[in-house]
């Protein structure tokens, strides 16, 4: 089925926070944030800001009723700069007043005095100075030091993969409403709500059950909105709290580039050691993660990027270690993949590298290195269900690697100004929150007396399709119309306690806790009926709307039943509560079987570049992705393309940068570009992969979200192969993003037709 | 007061003329349809129509409203989500619905909007088109494959459209509301004109005012000169073609003369900026800019272009290369407005290329670009305006490149040795869109691009960019 929301967005008719009517005497909050990446507020004087007419109030850390405190993991984060400010954009104040325009023009008029202090950017620097957002750690499996003397090969070097801003398009917002008893409501466009709920609470100094956070949708998260949209939501509630008026704060889109995280750049070094026959018999990795000023969920991401290491091979010996550093940049935050992706990045690097150094195809290194069922992940779970030969040797009956290849060389013999190049990206991806405590979710089921249904869970609906996975598990546990069925918003006093829609494994645990919610109340139904019917239980079955028994059809409707169930003071609603089962992992050993799952797929690349401007097209990406059994074609086939072309865009032409002061010189879409429809793949072939062999995903429909972004990574090594292809001897750095500067540059390096030390300075 | 009609509504206001078109939506009108992704002009949520009458007919473009003082909409019918919505889904709507065309839904409207237009368009209903129409929409979800599948259902669709009939055809077919008909003669009753005062701020397109000083633009003092007759169209006289400051870049690029004289003018204006953007951005507006980037300001550098400026009635003339002085620079009175840009008409042996490198291709600022124009005399120039942006504080006109090269053969030794010249006559710094080095070197590789592009007989490719022969 289409996603249910389809007709109103294309009507214009969904509604996002700044969508909703507005109340009368609403107020509009807007944040002065620091100009300096790393300084000593010495004197903050608001008083010609607050002389503005229109102005309610500026707050400071000083109105802060509870704990100036929002850090999740570690306590580390202010909501506004107390005495220091250690990032670009770091929130100072908050100017409330009765526009939007007059917030702005007073913020501008708020003066402050710093000190500098020294930045540090780069992740590398601030480990040398020991600046840790935690201790490092390190998984390890076998023995590496045994190995190297073994292998026949040994390859070292420095990847690095660059940020990447998330870009939903609806930028980061909040409203609250004060409600009686001093209770606020939060209508925020969070990916989680309990998140924004507990840390209100705590900022206020109020209990939890005085916040309600309601969301209806999200125009995008990616991550994005996990954990940053807290601070916004914040905002607005402390303005609520204090000036008992509605209070809105919706980020321009510049605020929301400067002072929010984004997907962390990386630096790592590796070491990849092989035998004659090219099996990896040793890899070491350290990771240097810029976590940005604070750890906002950086130390998650580290251990995602720690599970990962491997991408999707066999690796008996290995030793990976990661160090979360703190630098001047906003607190780097969730991105799809989730620190996965610059993972695999270094582990596929160091395959190229070794390739290109042994005059190899690397295709040859991956193919042979594929894990299998049996296989031990260097976190020690066993591999049960691997699909990653399956994935790959699908694609080559498909899609013919050995052919592609050399219709690539034929090509590049041919032409000299423009070369081809080709990559082959698969992947594995464990499905889990991999704090295995957050792996629990609840859903709350009405069915109303004329036979409709309300479905409440805690999935946050962000383009993903999760509430039309949740519409369908209900309508298909009752066996009733989807138009019976209605998922509502995401609400904290509905379904509490919940761990944000995030790590692709919103679907399972929410769908699950529908389903036990829908199977309870159906077992309700069927008692009902088989009284009504004086059948036995075990007879009775439901399908399409009408209760048969022993197959038979009967007189007995949905609605009737329902009602039969009613008058006789039977439950027609239900809370149930699913936690995955099986799954746990013990960090003082760094061991455990952490993942519900694997998702696996194998994506085939190739590009063409113009030798001459070094710009690029990317051809073709060709997947065999391994899905489970789908419950949504169309909705998972969206997941793919879109995960695709959005890793395509953190490899290619999304370049964050910042410069050494830590200011974002990328800081609008004018000078920060992401894929448009012009630069996306001529051509996007996904085959499914259909397999009925995991029971932990929702109805054997395994998550999508986030798996597709690592194809990505194959449009960077395929650019460097084409480059390759021009400029044989270029020395070209494993460092993403490929921008059309890095390619020009990779095709002209060393080359005679360029000195740019003969040049005039 | 602005008068206008805002999709079935007849408007009439007093806000102030800078306010833009998004906010008028959203916030005055409630229509909350439309959406804000950037407010300058890169994302394309706030994506509207706006229809202008002319020899009776509406003539629909896709504007961006966060970039469109409502002071530029005095006498034309906007047309937002809200005013093509009837109870049944359009077939714009129908094909994004069924090929999952939406994901989180945020840009959707833009992309309704632009396909609509598209579908309002009087140019070909080829699929070429439909997705050119969607050049300045951003979306981050769905990755535009299932889009373009939707663009295809929809030219599919179009097929049986009477190009004369556009309207009608649209209303019969349920694409459009059925009031749209009655739009030619509820506009004719509305005055095009605004009051003459003289303002401080002139605003053409506000393709780049509205990024820059959004804040403040809303209560400026503008004059609006989008509109202003005196300063539109493109036409030859003798020798010369003249074309008005306010000429949009597609203005330029839809124009027949133009298109004869440029024979590639399609291919390189679609380089420039997004549908859109392109059917708000003025020429003057890009001169003064004075961006050293500016991609048109490039284009007519290497047309050795001339500019009538007029201070309150008091005209003068000056070369464009002239204009700049420095960063952002220029050689204006503050008061002094451009009234026409004009041009040689090139006489037969004429050649003209522009080059753009940018991260992304298209809808994106460039890292360098270049424009160049040849007349040969056998096998000799006579004579070449180069110009190239992107590597100097102003748009960088190549004057001493071009003398070393006027009088030569064209060949490849003359070639690179006036890349050589050319090295001396820039100075590109380091920012977000590339190290110094790298521009350096793209300067160069599009200055050799021209010749490869414009004489792939009289150079060898491999020569000219000293590719080793394996």
């Amino acid at each position: 089925m289409k996603n249910i929301d389809s007709r109103t967005h294309t009507r214009g008719e969904s509604v996002y926070v700044d969508d909703m009517p507005v109340i009368a005497g609403t107020l509009y909050a807007v944040a002065f944030d620091s100009v300096v990446a790393h300084a000593k507020i010495k004197s903050l004087d608001l008083t010609e800001a607050e002389a503005v007419t229109g102005v309610e109030r500026i707050f400071t850390y000083k109105d802060i009723t509870g704990e100036n405190q929002i850090g999740g993991i570690i306590p580390d984060e202010q909501l506004l700069a107390e005495s220091v400010v250690d990032f670009w954009g770091m929130p100072i104040a908050l100017v409330v007043a009765e526009s939007e325009e007059i917030a702005r023009v007073a913020a501008k008029k708020i003066k402050v005095e710093f000190e500098k202090l020294p930045v540090i950017v780069d992740p590398r620097e601030a480990a040398k100075q020991n600046k840790l957002i935690m201790p490092p750690r390190t998984f390890q499996n076998g023995d590496t030091s045994a190995q190297w003397a073994k292998c026949e090969h040994i390859i070292e070097g420095i990847a690095e993969s660059g940020g990447q801003e998330h870009l939903y398009i609806e930028t980061q917002g909040a409203y609250a409403v004060p409600l009686e008893n001093g209770n606020i409501k939060i209508y925020s466009s969070t990916q989680g709500p309990t998140a924004v709920q507990r840390t209100t609470a705590r900022v206020l100094g109020l209990p939890m059950h005085k916040i309600e956070v309601d969301v209806t949708r999200l125009g995008g998260g990616f991550g994005g909105k996990e954990d940053q949209a807290t601070t916004w939501a914040i905002m607005a509630a402390l303005a609520t709290h204090h000036l008992k008026r509605p209070v809105k704060c919706i980020l321009d889109r510049m605020a929301d580039m400067r002072m929010t995280g984004k997907r962390h750049p990386y630096s790592s070094d590796f070491k990849l050691g092989l035998s004659k026959d090219l099996k990896i018999l040793a890899f070491e990795a350290t990771f240097y993660q810029n976590a940005g000023a604070a750890a906002d969920l950086s130390p998650a991401v580290l251990e995602r990027t720690l599970f990962h290491a491997n991408n999707t091979y066999n690796i008996p010996d290995a030793k990976v270690t990661a160090y979360s550093c703190k630098t001047n940049l906003p607190p780097n935050t969730a991105f799809r993949g989730f620190g996965g992706p610059q993972g695999m990045f270094v582990i596929e690097a160091a395959i190229v590298k070794a390739a290109e150094e042994l005059g190899i195809e690397p295709t040859v290194i991956q193919e042979k290195n594929l894990l299998k069922d049996g296989d031990m992940f260097h976190y020690g779970q066993i591999t049960a269900g691997c699909m990653a030969k399956n994935c790959w040797t699908r694609a080559d009956e498909l899609y013919n690697i050995k052919k592609t290849r050399e219709e690539v060389d034929a090509f590049n013999a041919k032409n000299k100004l423009y070369k081809k190049g080709f990559a082959i990206m698969p992947i594995c991806f464990g499905i889990s929150f991999t704090k295995t405590l957050m792996n629990q979710a609840r859903a709350l089921v009405h069915v109303y007396t004329d036979g409709s249904v309300g479905v409440s869970t805690g999935a946050v609906e962000m383009g993903q399709g999760v509430n039309t996975k949740m519409l369908q598990v209900a309508a298909t546990i009752f066996s009733i119309s989807v138009n019976r069925v209605k998922v509502e918003t995401t609400n904290t006093t509905r379904v509490s306690n919940t761990s944000p829609t995030a790590a692709s494994a919103t679907a399972d645990l929410n769908g699950k806790a529908t389903q036990l919610a829908c199977e309870a109340i159906l077992g309700r139904l069927k008692k009902r009926a088989a009284i009504e019917l004086k059948a036995n239980e075990n007879d009775i079955t439901i399908k399409d709307e009408v209760v048969y028994v022993k197959g038979n059809k009967t007189e007995l409707t949905w609605p009737k039943l329902v009602t039969a169930c009613f008058i006789n003071r039977e439950s027609l609603a239900e809370h149930a509560h699913y936690a995955t089962p099986e799954i746990h992992f013990d960090t003082t050993k760094e061991r455990g079987h952490p993942f519900a799952y694997h998702v696996y797929g194998t994506s085939l690349y190739t590009v063409t570049i113009d030798c001459i401007r070094g710009t690029y097209d990317i051809d073709s990406v060709r997947v065999v992705h391994d899905y489970g059994k789908s419950m949504n074609a169309a909705i998972d086939r969206g997941q793919i393309e879109g995960g695709i072309v959005q890793g395509i865009g953190w490899m290619t032409m999304e370049e964050l940068i910042y410069n050494s002061e830590g200011r974002l010189m990328s800081n609008a879409l004018s000078t920060y570009k992401v894929p448009d429809i012009y630069s996306v793949p001529k051509e996007i072939l996904i085959h499914p992969l259909e397999t009925e062999v995991d029971s932990l995903a929702i109805f054997n429909s395994k998550a999508v979200g986030e798996p597709p972004i690592m194809y990505g990574i194959g449009a960077y090594f395929a650019l460097r192969n084409a480059v390759k292809a021009f400029n044989p001897s270029a020395n070209i750095p494993l460092n993403a993003p490929m921008t059309p500067e890095k390619v020009l540059m990779g095709l002209y390096e060393k080359s005679v037709a360029f000195k740019s030390e003969a040049l005039p300075v | 007061m602005i008068e206008f009609i805002l999709n079935n509504k007849s408007i009439k206001t007093n806000l102030p003329p800078g306010m833009v078109m998004l906010d008028f939506i959203r916030y005055e009108q409630n229509l909350k349809g439309t959406k804000i992704g950037c407010r300058e002009g890169d994302c394309g949520a706030c994506t509207v129509l706006v229809g202008e009458l002319k020899d009776g007919k509406v003539k629909y473009q896709s504007m961006t409203s966060c970039l469109m003082p409502i002071g530029n909409a005095q006498g034309k019918h906007i047309v937002s989500v809200e005013g093509i919505n009837m109870q049944d889904l359009n077939p714009v709507q129908k094909a994004i619905v069924e090929e999952g065309g939406t994901q989180c839904g945020f840009c959707t409207v833009g992309f309704v909007m632009s396909l609509v237009g598209f579908c309002m368009s009087e140019k070909d209903s080829n699929y070429e088109n439909a997705i050119a129409a969607m050049d300045g929409n951003i979306c981050r979800c769905t990755g535009y494959k299932s889009l373009e599948r939707a663009a295809g259902h929809i030219v599919e669709q179009l097929k049986g459209r009477d190009k004369n009939q556009i309207i009608p055809w649209l209303e019969q077919q349920q694409y459009i509301p059925n009031y749209f008909s009655k739009i030619p003669e509820r506009l004719g009753s509305i005055s095009k004109s605004k009051n003459g005062m003289i303002k401080k701020i002139n605003v053409g397109g506000g393709t780049d005012l509205y990024v820059q000083k959004h804040d403040s633009m809303i209560h400026a003092d503008i004059e609006f000169v989008f509109d202003n007759s005196a300063l539109k169209g493109i036409k030859r006289e003798g020798n010369t073609i003249y074309l008005g400051a306010s000429a949009t870049v597609e203005d330029i690029r839809s124009n027949d003369m133009m298109n004869q004289l440029f024979p590639r003018l399609r291919k390189h204006l679609k380089l420039i900026s997004s549908t859109p953007i392109r059917n708000m951005a003025t020429l003057a507006g890009n001169f003064v800019n004075a961006s050293p980037i500016g991609d048109m300001t490039i284009f007519f550098l290497a047309l050795n272009a001339g500019l009538t400026l007029n201070n309150n009635g008091v005209k003068r003339n000056i070369q464009l290369k002239d204009f700049y002085k420095g960063y952002k620079t220029l050689d204006k009175a503050p008061d002094e407005i451009i009234e026409t840009i004009y041009f040689d008409v090139p006489g037969k042996n004429w050649y003209f290329n522009f080059e753009k490198v940018c991260k992304r291709t298209h809808l994106d600022i460039a890292s360098a670009n270049s424009a160049i124009s040849i007349e040969l005399e056998g096998s000799k120039i006579k004579s070449m305006n180069a110009a190239t942006g992107g590597v100097f504080a102003f748009p960088r006109y190549l004057q001493k490149t071009c003398e070393y090269l006027t009088g030569k053969e064209i060949s490849v030794a003359n070639i690179l040795a006036a890349t050589e010249i050319l090295q001396i006559e820039i100075a590109p710094i380091s920012d977000a869109r590339g190290a110094a080095e790298y521009k350096r070197l793209l300067a160069r590789q599009l200055f050799l691009a021209h010749f490869l592009e414009l004489f792939p007989d009289k150079v060898n490719a491999e020569e000219l960019f000293q590719i080793e022969t394996v």
